[in-house]
């Protein structure tokens, strides 16, 4: 593995009003890795994998994606809030994918793909739609490319989805909790894909609650509550030899 | 349904001579179904059809409608030319209007403050000022303003007109209903854009979409289905609305029917001619609506339900297949006939 650091996240707080949700987390991401979080609702999981997108806007603390600050322009002392133009270029760099999947209904699957890569990368419309159907083909939808979502099972939009994250060729994927909206019997193609990813060597951070995936396919496991990572480390260590007692509670529960 | 729970005492009133048991539960999908009668039903069709039938009855025989004096006018040079500047005001006033419309609705939705409030208060106002004294007020602009122009905000002025050269009546009734539209299509398009779900604009942001293009492209498009039907409410509603401006004398549609009867006397055959129009222009906005919603509806359904047209067509090949299906079935059918009068 490359020891480089894609994702830094660096002494984040985040408060919601007088709500806390993200106490001091610091998190590094080394390329090609695989970083699998969990944590009972209500830890700031989520919110850590919106703010590193800039979703939300962090209260105090960094976070970096391959060297880069995301969402300020450091000049001297001092951070600038960047421009929402700057914030939108910044993010096709990071691909997201939302537990509701949130595709365009109104677009056909192709459509859906090919809307970023023209609108914010301004790639030619046949290479977009080239690339989509290769990706969609990866995704092994190759023959819903004029379908609408509505059309599609839940495992489906959810692959589409992933797929429409890919196209801006992202350094790193973010996905927040992408089975939980599902049927159990859709989960795996889901997870299939997922794994796919990481055996090509797609630097991903998933947030999720399926511990046998975080087993398989993880190369760190890190646990979130109250706000703070607990602690993390590699799968067989976290997930079979948990150091502390909030982990093995939440671990005994969910196993 | 009902077949499905009865099969035993059917099968029991079966006479064992008809039939074995095994035979006569075979024989059931092949009965013919007499649906439920519904005699109520049957006598209020029956009274209303009456009552109606008395209202056209009265069209056609009361005098009083005058229907040689209606078809002289219905198509009369002067009433056509009435209903083109009716159609004129409805165009101008819709197109100005939703394009304020929307701008103010952008407004009330954005963040910054100063924008919410004037955009707020906009609405507050013109939606709180009659029409009609609306209109008023543009038609007697002159007595406030001799004189518009452009120049430094609170300098000197560089250009200017006479007002009453440049805002004329037609002018003045423009302007009125305009801005008497975009405070209502302003609300009418912030309800489209609020039902929009919040992760589609939250998808759009997280794939760097520019922000201009995430309105146009994502949320308008949703957005249309919630406002299609109230917009085309309200251009109906304007459409209808725009006879307020013969307060103004200005020669639209319902000015023109009053000025022909107020000569000739003929009162309600000219309402007709008029409400004719109006009826048969608003039937076309309401065919157009049909499709332009079914337009914007295209991923909403899995299978989008067919057009009048499609479902016309279709009932037609059903009524053909099913004769077709009748001369070629006449003795089977009497054989069933035949069968189930022996079961009673």
């Amino acid at each position: 593995m490359s020891t480089q650091v894609m994702v830094d996240v660096h002494g984040v707080h985040k408060s919601f009003g007088p709500l806390e949700v993200l106490r001091g987390v610091d998190l590094q991401v080394r390329t090609g890795e695989v970083t699998v979080i969990l944590g009972p609702s209500g830890s700031g999981k989520s919110t850590l994998l919106r703010s590193i997108n800039h979703l939300e806007k962090l209260n105090r603390g960094y976070i970096s994606i391959d060297g880069e600050l995301i969402g300020y322009r450091r000049s001297g002392s001092r951070l600038h809030e960047l421009k929402e133009r700057e914030v939108l270029r910044q993010r096709t760099h990071i691909g997201f994918v939302f537990q509701n999947f949130n595709l365009f209904p109104h677009l056909t699957v192709l459509d859906n793909i090919i809307e970023a890569p023209i609108a914010a990368l301004r790639r030619p419309r046949q290479e977009a739609v080239r690339q989509a159907e290769r990706l969609l083909a990866r995704v092994g939808l190759a023959d819903k490319a004029n379908a609408y979502p509505r059309q599609l099972s839940g495992g489906q939009q959810q692959r589409v989805a992933i797929a429409r994250a890919l196209a801006l060729e992202p350094k790193v994927l973010l996905f927040d909790e992408p089975t939980s909206a599902l049927d159990p019997e859709l989960v795996g193609e889901v997870l299939d894909v997922i794994k796919d990813l990481a055996r090509a060597g797609t630097t991903m951070i998933v947030v999720t609650h399926e511990i046998g995936f975080a087993r398989e396919v993880a190369d760190t496991v890190v646990f979130m509550d109250g706000g703070v990572i607990v602690e993390q480390g590699p799968p067989s260590e976290l997930l079979d030899r948990p150091q502390h007692e909030r982990t093995r509670a939440f671990l005994s529960k969910v196993l | 349904m009902g077949l499905a729970t009865d099969p035993p005492a059917l099968a029991a009133d079966l006479p064992s001579q008809a039939a074995p048991h095994t035979a006569a539960h075979d024989d059931l999908a092949s009965l013919k179904v007499v649906p439920a009668r519904h005699y109520g039903r049957w006598a209020a069709a029956a009274a209303v059809l009456v009552v109606v039938a008395q209202f056209a009855h009265g069209l056609a025989t009361n005098p009083g409608w005058d229907w040689g004096t209606f078809a002289d006018f219905l198509t009369l040079d002067t009433i056509i030319k009435a209903v083109g500047v009716t159609l004129q005001l409805t165009l101008y006033a819709t197109v100005l209007g939703f394009v304020l419309g929307i701008v103010l609705a952008f407004m009330r939705l954005s963040d910054n403050p100063v924008l919410q409030t004037v955009a707020w208060t906009y609405i507050w106002a013109f939606r709180s000022i009659p029409l009609i004294v609306q209109l008023l007020f543009w038609f007697n602009l002159s007595y406030l303003y001799r004189r518009l122009g452009f120049g430094v905000p609170f300098g000197p002025t560089l250009w200017s007109f006479s007002t009453n050269a440049l805002v004329g009546a037609i002018g003045a009734a423009v302007i009125g209903l305009s801005l008497h539209e975009a405070a209502y299509s302003a609300e009418i398009v912030r309800s489209g854009v609020i039902s929009v779900d919040g992760g589609q604009l939250e998808a759009a942001a997280a794939l760097g979409i520019p922000r201009l293009r995430q309105l146009r492209r994502i949320v308008l498009p949703q957005a249309m289905r919630a406002i299609l039907p109230n917009a085309a409410n309200q251009v109906i509603s304007l459409f209808k609305g725009t006879s307020i401006v013969s307060v103004m004398a200005i020669g639209e549609l319902f000015y023109q029917v009053q000025v022909i009867y107020g000569r000739n006397g003929r009162v309600v055959p000219l309402l007709m001619v008029a409400t004719v129009w109006y009826i048969l222009l608003t039937t076309l906005l309401s065919i157009a609506q049909y499709y332009v919603e079914r337009y914007f509806a295209r991923g909403a359904d899995r299978n989008p339900p067919p057009t009048p047209l499609q479902r016309a067509r279709s009932f037609a090949r059903d009524l053909r297949g099913a004769a077709a299906r009748r001369t070629e079935a006449v003795q089977p059918g009497r054989l069933a006939l035949r069968t189930q009068g022996g079961a009673e």
